[in-house]
C-alpha cells in the first residue's frame, strides 16, 4: 500500500487512547499523517502523546455538548485545518449486555450522546474546516465507526446497536449532502476486534477468533489513502 | 438603529437592504439573497472560528483581578500562538459597559498574568497602558488548550445572555484565529451554499483573524482596526482569477474579507495572489476598490471603522439616505443584525460601460479601474 497519500493529511481521531482509536493513532503516525487524537483520560492522552511525538492529545469527551466547539477548535488549532475526522469513540451501553426491555432510558440515552450526536456535532462543528479542504483538493472524508450490529438485531445490544444503526443511517444522509462540497462521508465496520469494548460485551469470546484492531486500522487507512471516487464506492 | 439583542445567527425575519450601482435601496428578506446575486459571480467568506479570546484572572503582583482580551496575532500560523497583542480590562465583565469598567492595575514588562490554567508575562505595553504585547508560557497544545478551556467569547453589553462559542462560530468556521466573529458570515448556511452552487455561483473563502470592533477607550478605538493576518488559499485566488476573466462580480461577505483581499491586490498589481498577508491599511472614501465589486455586511453605525469602509462603496450622500431608510425601515444593528448588500457605485460610475445598471444590469468592467489613474 502506497502511504504516499497519507503524508500530512491532517487527520483527528475520537477514542484515540484504546482499541482501534489506539492503532488508528499508531499507523497514522507512523504513515506520516499529521495526528490529534481526543478522549476522556487526560493521563492516557497525555502518555500517547508522549509515546508518539508529534501526536497532538486533546482530552474531551465527545458526548458532552459543551465540549464539541473546545474540541474541534484545539483539532484545528493543532492541526491547521483538517482533511480526515474519524468518529471512533464509541460506548456499549450498559454492561453485561441485557433486553433492551431492561435497559434504563438513561442508559440507551447516553448511547446515543457517544455514538450519535457525538460524532454529528463534532462532524458539524468541523465541517467549516472540512469543506476547506475539500475546496483545496485534499479530499476532505469523515469516516464513522459502525458496526454489523448496527444492520442486524442482535439480541442484548438494543442500546448500541440502534445507536450504530442511526449513525449508519446519519452517515448516508450526511453522504448524499455533502457530496457537492467535497466531503466524502463513510460508515465502516471494522468487525469484532480483540478491544477492550468488545471485551466488556463478549468477556468470553477467544481472542484468537477476533480481528486484531491494527489489522482494521490499515483497512480504513487503505480507504483514506483510496482516490475520492473509490471511496464514494465502499460508502455504507 | 436598534441592536440585535438575541444571538441568533439567521433569525427567520431577517432583513436585506441592497444599495445597487446606481444607488438605489432595495428591500427584502434576506432569504431572498441569491436572487441578487448572478451566475458566476463567486462569493467569498471568512472561514475564521471564532476565538474564546476574553480570559479573566489576576495580576500576580498586585493581585488585582484582570480580564485580557487577546486582540492581535502576527501570524495566522499554527505554532505562532504564544505571542498576543492583548487589552487588559479591571474587575468586573461585560454586565458593565466596557467603557465603565474599572482600570487595571499597572502593568508593566516583565509582570505575570494568572489565567485560569494559562501563565503569560507582559513582554511590554504598547503605547497606552491597557494596551500590551504578551507572551503564554508552555507549548501550542497547551495554550490552544488552555483557551479553548479557559476562555469565553467576547461577550458584548448589548446582548443578555452570555455567548457560546457556537453562537459566534459561522457555519463555515475553521480556523480559530478570530478575535470577534467574522458576523457577516453568519447569513451562511449549507442551505445557502447549495443555493449558491444551483445558481452557478461560486463560493470560496479566506482565512481573516478579525479583530475587536471596539475598545471601551477612545483613544484605542481610534487605533483600530489593528493589523490582521490573513491567508488566501490558492483555490481561491484560482478562483477570483477566472470569475474576473469571465466578467463575473467579486462578492466580500463582510468588512474582513473586504480588506484581506484589497490588501493582497495592492500587493501585487490589482490581483491577489494566495497566500499569508498582513491587512494593516484602512479602507474609507479615498479608497480605490481593486477587486471587490460588492459587499455582504451588517448594518453598521456611523462613526465605526465599518461604517468608514462603506464609504470606498459609495458616496457619502447614498450612505447618509441608506442609514436613515435602515433606521425607518426597523432594521437592527449589531452582530446579530440585519445585512447589507452594497455594490460598488463608485468603479461603476467610473466605468463608461454601465449604461442603465440596476438588479441583473450589467456589471462595471473591473479591468476598467486599473486604469483609473
Amino acid at each position: 500500500m502506497t502511504h504516499h497519500a497519507l503524508k500530512h493529511l491532517r487527520v483527528a481521531i475520537t477514542g484515540g487512547t484504546s482499541g482501534l482509536g489506539l492503532a488508528l493513532v499508531h499507523a497514522l503516525h507512523a504513515a506520516g499523517a499529521n495526528v490529534a487524537f481526543v478522549a476522556r483520560d487526560a493521563q492516557r492522552v497525555a502518555s500517547t502523546a508522549a509515546r508518539l511525538l508529534g501526536t497532538h492529545g486533546i482530552v474531551g469527551d465527545v458526548s458532552r455538548k459543551d465540549e464539541t466547539h473546545r474540541i474541534a477548535l484545539q483539532i484545528n488549532a493543532a492541526l491547521g485545518g483538517l482533511d480526515v475526522l474519524i468518529n471512533n469513540a464509541s460506548t456499549l451501553g450498559p454492561t453485561p449486555l441485557r433486553p433492551l426491555a431492561d435497559t434504563d432510558c438513561e442508559d440507551l440515552e447516553t448511547a446515543l450522546a457517544t455514538n450519535l450526536l457525538g460524532p454529528f456535532r463534532l462532524s458539524k462543528a468541523l465541517l467549516g474546516a472540512l469543506a476547506a479542504s475539500a475546496r483545496e483538493g485534499r479530499g476532505a472524508h469523515i469516516v464513522n465507526i459502525i458496526s454489523d450490529a448496527a444492520v442486524t438485531p442482535y439480541a442484548h445490544w438494543g442500546a448500541y446497536g440502534a445507536s450504530k444503526a442511526a449513525l449508519l443511517h446519519l452517515s448516508r444522509i450526511w453522504n448524499e449532502e455533502l457530496r457537492e462540497h467535497g466531503i466524502t462521508v463513510t460508515a465502516f465496520d471494522p468487525g469484532d476486534m480483540d478491544t477492550p469494548l468488545h471485551a466488556a460485551a463478549l468477556p468470553d469470546a477467544d481472542p484468537a477468533t477476533l480481528t486484531r484492531p491494527s489489522d482494521a486500522a490499515r483497512e480504513i487507512i487503505a480507504l483514506l489513502a483510496a482516490s475520492p471516487h473509490d471511496r464514494a464506492g465502499v460508502s455504507a | 438603529m436598534k441592536a440585535a439583542s438575541h444571538p441568533v445567527q439567521r433569525p427567520r425575519d431577517a432583513k436585506l437592504l441592497v444599495i445597487d450601482e446606481a444607488g438605489r435601496l432595495h428591500f427584502a428578506p434576506r432569504s431572498r439573497l441569491v436572487e441578487f446575486l448572478r451566475p458566476g459571480d463567486l462569493v467569498i467568506a471568512n472561514d475564521a472560528a471564532t476565538l474564546p479570546a476574553s480570559l479573566h484572572g489576576t495580576h500576580v503582583r498586585s493581585g488585582m483581578p484582570i480580564e485580557v482580551r487577546l486582540a492581535g496575532r502576527r501570524s495566522l500560523r499554527v505554532h505562532d500562538v504564544r505571542d498576543f497583542t492583548a487589552i487588559v480590562l479591571g474587575a468586573g465583565d461585560h454586565r458593565t459597559r466596557t467603557e465603565d469598567r474599572p482600570a487595571p492595575p499597572m502593568l508593566c514588562a516583565g509582570d505575570t498574568l494568572a489565567l485560569g490554567p494559562l501563565r503569560a508575562t507582559v513582554r511590554r505595553t504598547l503605547g497606552h497602558p491597557r494596551l500590551i504585547a504578551l507572551r503564554f508560557h508552555g507549548g501550542a497544545d497547551s495554550i490552544w488548550a488552555g483557551i479553548a478551556q479557559h476562555g469565553k467569547p467576547i461577550q458584548y453589553a448589548h446582548i443578555a445572555d452570555s455567548l457560546a462559542l457556537w453562537d459566534v462560530w459561522t457555519s463555515v468556521a475553521a480556523l480559530p484565529v478570530a478575535f470577534e466573529p467574522p458576523s457577516a458570515g453568519f447569513v451562511l448556511d449549507w442551505d445557502l451554499l447549495h443555493a449558491l452552487r444551483e445558481r452557478d455561483i461560486g463560493f470560496a473563502t479566506l482565512t481573516h483573524a478579525a479583530g475587536i470592533s471596539s475598545t471601551g477607550d477612545a483613544a484605542l478605538d481610534a487605533r483600530l482596526p489593528f493589523d490582521e493576518p490573513y491567508y488566501i488559499p490558492q483555490s481561491t485566488a484560482q478562483a477570483i482569477e477566472s470569475t474576473r476573466r469571465r466578467g463575473g462580480r467579486i462578492v466580500a461577505v463582510g468588512t474582513t474579507v473586504t480588506r484581506a483581499l484589497e490588501h493582497a491586490a495592492a500587493r501585487n498589481g490589482g490581483t491577489p495572489r494566495a497566500g499569508h498577508g498582513v491587512a494593516n491599511q484602512r479602507i474609507g472614501a479615498t479608497t480605490r476598490l481593486r477587486v471587490v465589486n460588492a459587499m455582504l455586511s451588517g448594518t453598521h453605525e456611523a462613526g465605526s471603522s465599518h461604517h468608514e469602509l462603506l464609504r470606498a462603496f459609495v458616496p457619502e450622500a447614498v450612505l447618509l439616505h441608506a442609514d436613515a431608510a435602515l433606521a425607518a425601515h426597523g432594521y437592527l444593528t449589531h452582530e446579530f443584525g440585519d445585512s447589507v448588500l452594497i455594490r460598488d457605485m463608485r468603479t461603476s460610475l467610473l466605468a463608461a460601460s454601465v449604461a442603465s445598471p440596476g438588479i441583473g444590469g450589467p456589471m462595471a468592467e473591473v479591468d476598467s479601474l486599473e486604469s483609473v489613474p
